[in-house]
């Protein structure tokens, strides 16, 4: 059956091939705005509208409360590294918050996609935690990264953030019509590989989607990305495309990663994958260093190589407008 | 009486001589050392870049290897077939384990798993 009409023009813009702008050059036009200038696509055509909740396609204020929704993605704070690349990142991870504090639109929940400590300390959970309480949103939802399992296989992670959640930590809420998935895949790495998933996490998401309206709009969230970023550094996730072939017959689907602190954004049908900057130490393009290790830059760049991603959700309207808020 | 004594008095440090030259022409070419133990082989690994270097290390068996971080990350040194695992290491720290079988050990890091390394023992 299918729930999203063929749209003529949203099959020419497929079929361009490095000629005008296709879909995929839009979108990394969007990656660069940042500026709280939002554009989406609606039927594969881009709209451009006022970054504000509550204001349409015709730019008059929508006094309907349901008409959507904004969220905040965090990622990467690090806490208690203290090497050059950043010797503060408790002030950094700070000045995040205070940049979530000063949204027009305030975000009605956090998501954290993991790395929220950098070496499974009790203290540094417990530092994040304090922070982020200062936060104009009170509900954060998290996923863990490698660095947050170190040592105990989770067992420290799942003591204070595992409620509800099955497993290795994973888990789905809805929120306000949309289908949040919290996916787990930092645990249980073998040499030699990338990021994994695992059979029982996999057989939980098929039953968790299984009986989900098509039209329902989907959120993926999880550490390292869910697509082939640079497998050289690990940038990847052996078994995504399992996952992703539970989500083919949703119209819209929308994820997000971290890892590998820099925004990056590919579109794949129905499918938005985006990850988000760290708050706590940029890294280098893919490929473009020895290693993917923190990235030292210049003091005064520092701030505007780390940020946060501001994403709305407009009720009816197929993809989720993703906008990149450096920190300087 | 005085003659024997003599006698047995100086054949003492001939005799004394003459088994400490056995002793070393039966232990072959070590040196003597003051305790019985062999000396122990020991050879090290630095971690750095997201690497192990040397990335395939050869020793003796009885050999000690000792990894250190000189990374700005931290990493683990974690045995492909569950014979070895460390804490994770932050910078500047090590790990070290001694092989006392020959045989391959393969090893990679737990949190980056693309950085594999090996120790062959003979």
């Amino acid at each position: 059956m299918n729930e999203k009409p063929k749209d003529y023009i949203d099959q020419k813009l497929q079929d361009l091939n490095n000629d005008g702008i296709d879909r995929r050059g839009l979108l990394k036009c969007m990656a660069w705005a940042g500026t709280g200038l939002v554009w989406t696509l609606s039927g594969g055509i881009p709209v451009s509208r006022a970054f504000a909740k509550g204001i349409d396609k015709y730019g008059s204020k929508d006094s309907n409360k349901g008409a959507g929704f904004s969220f905040v993605q965090i990622s990467d704070s690090h806490m208690g590294f203290n090497k050059p690349a950043n010797p503060d990142v408790e002030a950094t991870l700070q000045a995040a918050v205070d940049k979530i504090n000063g949204l027009a639109s305030p975000p009605e929940f956090l998501l954290h996609t993991g790395d929220i400590s950098h070496l499974s300390k009790p203290e540094q959970f417990d530092k994040v935690d304090q922070i982020l309480k200062s936060a104009s949103a009170k509900d954060v939802f998290f996923v863990p990264g490698e660095h947050d399992v170190l040592d105990d296989n989770g067992k420290s992670y799942l003591e204070r953030y595992g409620k509800n959640t099955s497993g290795g930590g994973w888990y789905s809420f809805d929120h306000k019509g949309v289908h949040f998935v919290g996916l787990v895949n930092v645990m249980n790495l073998k040499a030699g590989g990338l990021g994994s998933l695992g059979g029982e996490q996999l057989e939980w998401m098929e039953k968790d989607v299984k009986h989900l309206k098509h039209s329902t709009p989907i959120v993926i969230f999880a550490h390292i990305p869910l697509w082939s970023v640079y497998p050289e550094w690990g940038w990847g996730t052996s078994d995504s495309a399992q996952a992703l072939g539970y989500l083919k017959k949703f119209g819209s689907v929308t994820v997000l990663n971290g890892h590998i602190h820099q925004t990056m954004q590919k579109v794949e049908g129905q499918v938005t994958f985006h990850t988000a900057m760290s708050t706590a130490f940029p890294q280098p393009q893919p490929g473009k260093a020895d290693s993917p290790g923190p990235m030292k830059v210049p003091a005064e760049q520092l701030r505007t190589l780390l940020g946060i991603t501001d994403v709305n959700y407009v009720r009816g309207q197929h993809s989720l407008a993703i906008v990149d808020l450096p920190l300087g | 009486m005085k003659k024997n004594t003599r006698v047995a008095v100086a054949g003492l440090p001939v005799l004394t001589a003459t088994l400490l030259v056995a002793t070393l022409l039966m232990e072959g070419p070590s040196r003597v050392v003051a305790s019985d133990q062999p000396q122990a082989a020991i050879a090290d690994v630095k971690i750095d870049n997201f690497s192990f270097a040397p990335e395939t290390l050869n020793v003796t068996v009885g050999t000690t290897v000792t990894w250190t971080n000189r990374d700005d990350i931290p990493h683990t040194v974690v045995s492909t077939d569950g014979i070895f695992k460390s804490k994770v290491r932050d910078t500047d720290e090590k790990f070290s384990y001694t092989f006392t079988k020959a045989g391959t050990y393969p090893y990679f890091c737990s949190v980056h798993p693309k950085m594999t390394g090996m120790v062959v023992v003979k």
